[in-house]
């Protein structure tokens, strides 16, 4: 793609609001009084497991489906009730839904009628240029490979100019190889383009990767909306802890203000958040350290049970002795797994990162 | 945004998206509305008739309660229906295990010439079902050509099973066809590689697979042949059945209630074999997966020669059939004089003649383009668009009754229906329109069918990517839809002509003299005695079906060589 020329291609994007939006199939609930802002220029993902609304949420704003309550709005526009065609968006689909007996010429320019026929023919070649791939105007869409179908369907959406660029799963009938690269692609291009962006994805990754801020959806409500980092240093709820990332659960007895019991061991806390009597505390596997060099907070005896070996890295599952019974994972470079020798370590669980959910 | 691109202008922009806007609301709501009207008049109001006029006792019409009793009490009655029955259990007997040998030749052997024996087999969709009676008549009729062979003659019981096996043999066929198509290979290999052999094979995994089908061909054949009167007419002499009767009781003695009557009887069968059809199609549900691969069939000399020698025995026949009916119609004076001519084209006498023919063309014609187009759009709003789901729910259902509606039960209700004095439709009985509507009402469902599964062919998101680039949908339809779908849609254009061109159980009641047709001039010339006529005429439909079916076919082909850019490699698909 060719981010040079972004700048001059597109509108300057419009904000976008979803305002308390309400969706019923039957008895089951799709989409229970979401709201949602995006900044103007943003770059925003739907994070969450098939069924959780986001793809229902993203047909909202496309107005192909049409809300029960709730108001949609886009710039200074309410949209809410508005015909697909009235709303101003461009969307890329999951099946790039390329027009398979059109040229990419007449995909692209499917959405420029009204326009005479040189502006879109010079529309066109901006377009393709755009996304790199000039020279393939007469090409059918079934001549392209996969990620060049994106492309096509990247240009097509974005030639009438939208305010709004819609996403639906775009990277997912993309090998797992070619994904990565064309995510940061258009991550740039979207950047460039300044054009206000919503992408549906199930997949974590490509949220961490692209977003400006993730809206973490469960259940047809976000369960946190904030920036990758935030999302996944400190998750709002068990449920974005447990589907963002890979994570520990220790059950917990509170003890004082600032310790814990769990099993048979006293751990210091740092996060007081919550001050139920018990609940559970949250720790990421690579906050773990195993056989420290030198003396940290919350060491604790355990017994290693399996070491996979994962390339850049190992994953370590292991028991805690004054929790029997409970596994749990570490994550650690591969240099310190001669370190572990034995079966028996210590591993200490930093007092910060220990996460507490009631 | 800088000043070298140049966008549609903000309010140009706007005037677009509303004119795009009204002219879908027009497209949508108010095809869907336009096809609700119709199929309310071309279907579900013919229907109600039958059973309005059934039940009302007015003097003389032979309909109401009291009629109803004393009709199924009669020992005629039992009679008939006792005929009818035999005959149709007779002929479902027969047809179906030929019909399956056959499929299961063309679908899972090596057999060579393939198009061939399937091009044979489909010869008598292209013809009024009186044409194999008719060449029955003269192969085994009293001054027959083979009559020797016969102890009896033809006329009765088994002039009537024999026709009825020929006319509805390629039916059968094609339902066993389509089933037998799918066959997942890995199941094969997985039964190959538990040393189960061709037979165990067969058992566990082809007949559970197709038995389903084998039931939906033997409710299909036992429908057509109680309903069918166009081969008992011919050679059914003095054995009668029911159809005869409907058709007699109103054409000959304008008892309409006794005809609605006989009609409700007759859609019995229909009505129970679609039920029970439809229940187990949700109970067996989708058996075949994304992921099956197809099968393909290994070489195996001794079966194919096995499976070729019953093809050909079937497809002699056939020939044989279709051959004596083509031969008499050219024969001079049968059986005296057997020198070749083109007397029986004149058609001079009789009612009908080169009319008729004209008149079908253009019923046919008409048929196929006008309901085409309007069960293609109707295929396509019910599909494809989101919005009024229950009207679309209601056009569907609406859609799929002229599959349970034997032809002669949905001609009886269009006379009902349209012969009411007081109805302002009345106007258009006995005319050309009528017949049109009629036709395209009869043969409804499997075109909609045809055009449904080529739409969901294709991507679900076509219409929402259209709507979102502001195209109008009526502009998206014709401009995509229409081309990707464009084999589907000659499919359909065939078919309404082919069935349009030899159809008589409904139009029978429903032409004037002005717009009498091919099939019903073949039914009346034979009644007339004119069997040379009525060879001819069949003949004639014969080869125009034929004719039109190959022109497409051929037409179809041309279109998707030329499209083959796309088409090959088409995403979606």
């Amino acid at each position: 793609m060719n981010p040079a020329i972004a700048t001059a291609l597109t509108n300057p994007g419009a904000p976008m609001k979803v305002r308390g939006v309400q969706k019923r199939f039957g008895a089951f609930t799709a989409l229970d009084n979401v709201s949602l802002d995006v900044a103007a220029g943003e770059l925003v993902c739907l994070l969450g497991p098939s069924g959780c609304g986001k793809t229902t949420l993203l047909r909202c704003i496309a107005g192909l489906e049409k809300q029960d309550s709730g108001e949609l709005y886009l710039g200074d526009r309410d949209v809410s009730q508005l015909a697909p065609q009235a709303r101003d968006y461009g969307i890329l689909f999951q099946s790039y839904a390329l027009f398979p007996n059109l040229t990419v010429e007449a995909n692209i320019a499917y959405g420029l009628a009204g326009s005479g026929r040189d502006e879109v023919r010079r529309r066109v070649g901006q377009m393709l240029e755009l996304v790199g791939l000039s020279g393939s105007e007469k090409k059918y869409p079934g001549q392209l490979s996969g990620g060049q179908q994106q492309r096509v369907a990247l240009a097509r959406a974005l030639a009438p100019a939208p305010s709004l660029l819609l996403l639906d799963e775009p990277m997912s009938a993309l090998d797992a190889r070619v994904r990565e690269h064309l995510c940061t692609e258009l991550r740039q291009l979207q950047r460039n383009l300044g054009i206000t962006t919503l992408m549906v994805t199930h997949n974590q990754d490509e949220a961490m990767l692209m977003a400006d801020r993730i809206a973490v959806m469960h259940n047809g409500r976000v369960e946190q909306y904030a920036t990758p980092q935030d999302i996944y240093n400190r998750p709002a709820t068990p449920f974005v802890a447990e589907f963002v990332g890979q994570g520990n659960w220790l059950p917990f007895q509170r003890s004082s203000a600032s310790h814990a019991r769990v099993g048979g061991m006293d751990v210091r806390l740092a996060d007081g958040s919550v001050s139920g009597a018990s609940g559970r505390l949250f720790c990421r596997p690579e906050a773990i350290s195993v056989n420290p060099l030198v003396h940290e907070e919350n060491l604790f005896p355990a017994k290693v049970r399996e070491i996979t070996f994962l390339g850049n890295r190992c994953r370590m599952s292991f028991e805690l002795d004054q929790l029997p019974g409970h596994s749990l994972l570490a994550e650690l470079a591969p240099e310190a797994m001669p370190r572990l020798g034995a079966q028996q370590i210590m591993v200490a669980l930093p007092p910060r990162s220990l996460q507490v959910f009631a | 945004m800088s000043a070298n691109i140049a966008l549609p202008l903000p309010h140009k922009q706007a005037r677009r998206v509303s004119g795009a806007e009204v002219g879908d609301r027009i497209f949508v709501l108010g095809g869907k509305l336009l096809l609700l009207l119709l199929l309310g008049v071309a279907v579900l109001l013919p229907l109600l008739a039958i059973f309005w006029r059934g039940f009302s006792s007015e003097a003389g019409q032979g309909g109401g309660w009291l009629a109803a009793k004393e009709l199924v009490s009669s020992e005629n009655f039992h009679w008939l229906l006792g005929n009818s029955l035999k005959v149709s259990l007779s002929v479902a007997a027969i047809v179906v295990p030929l019909a399956y040998l056959f499929a299961y030749a063309l679908q899972r052997t090596l057999m060579p010439a393939k198009g061939l024996w399937r091009g044979i087999s489909l010869l008598p969709l292209m013809a009024p079902s009186m044409l194999p009676g008719i060449a029955l008549v003269y192969l085994f009729g009293n001054q027959g050509m083979l009559r020797g062979l016969l102890s009896d003659n033809i006329y009765g019981f088994w002039g009537i099973v024999l026709g009825e096996v020929i006319y509805t043999f390629p039916h059968a066929l094609m339902i066993l066809l389509s089933a037998l198509s799918l066959a997942d290979a890995r199941l094969f290999d997985a039964a190959s590689s538990m040393g189960a052999s061709p037979a165990k094979a067969f058992r566990s995994i082809t007949w559970p697979a197709t038995r389903q089908a084998v039931f939906a061909a033997f409710c299909l054949v036992f429908t057509l042949t109680i309903t069918d009167f166009g081969v008992p007419v011919v050679v059914g002499g003095d054995y009668q059945v029911l159809a005869l009767e409907a058709y007699k009781a109103v054409v000959g003695q304008q008892q309409f209630g006794r005809g609605a009557l006989i009609g409700m009887v007759l859609l019995l069968p229909a009505l129970f074999s679609f039920g029970v059809d439809a229940w187990l199609r949700r109970r067996h549900g989708d058996s075949m997966s994304g992921r099956a691969q197809v099968f393909k069939p290994a070489p195996s000399k001794m079966r194919d020669a096995c499976y070729l020698a019953i093809v050909v025995l079937i497809s002699a026949a056939l020939l044989l059939v279709f051959g004596m009916a083509v031969f008499s119609s050219l024969v001079k004076f049968w059986p005296y004089n057997l020198s070749l001519s083109l007397n029986h084209y004149q058609f001079n006498e009789t009612a009908g003649g080169w009319l008729a023919y004209g008149n079908s063309l253009k019923m046919a014609l008409g048929t196929a383009l006008i309901g085409s187009v309007l069960i293609f759009t109707g295929a396509y709003l019910m599909e494809k668009t989101r919005s009024q789901r229950g009207l679309n729910l209601t056009l569907r259902m609406l859609s799929f009754i002229p599959m349970a509606v034997p032809g002669l039960v949905l001609g009886l209700g269009y006379v009902f229906f349209f012969n009411l004095s007081g109805n302002p439709l009345h106007v258009l009985y006995g005319t050309m329109t009528l017949l049109i509507v009629c036709t395209i009402a009869h043969y409804l469902t499997t075109a909609q069918m045809t055009a449904t599964t080529a739409l969901r062919q294709l991507d679900a998101e076509f219409e929402a990517a259209a709507l979102s680039l502001k195209a109008p949908l009526y502009r998206h339809y014709l401009r995509v839809t229409v081309p990707i779908c464009l084999p589907a849609l000659l499919d359909i254009v065939r078919y309404l002509f082919v069935s349009a061109m030899t159809t008589v159980s409904a139009a029978i009641f429903l032409y004037s003299p002005d717009t009498i047709l091919a099939a019903v001039a073949v039914l009346n010339m034979d009644d007339a005695g004119n069997v040379g006529g009525a060879a001819a005429m069949s003949t004639l439909i014969l080869f125009t079906s034929a004719g039109v079916s190959l022109l497409l076919a051929w037409a179809s082909r041309g279109l998707l060589r030329r499209s083959q850019a796309w088409r090959q490699t088409a995403p979606g698909h």
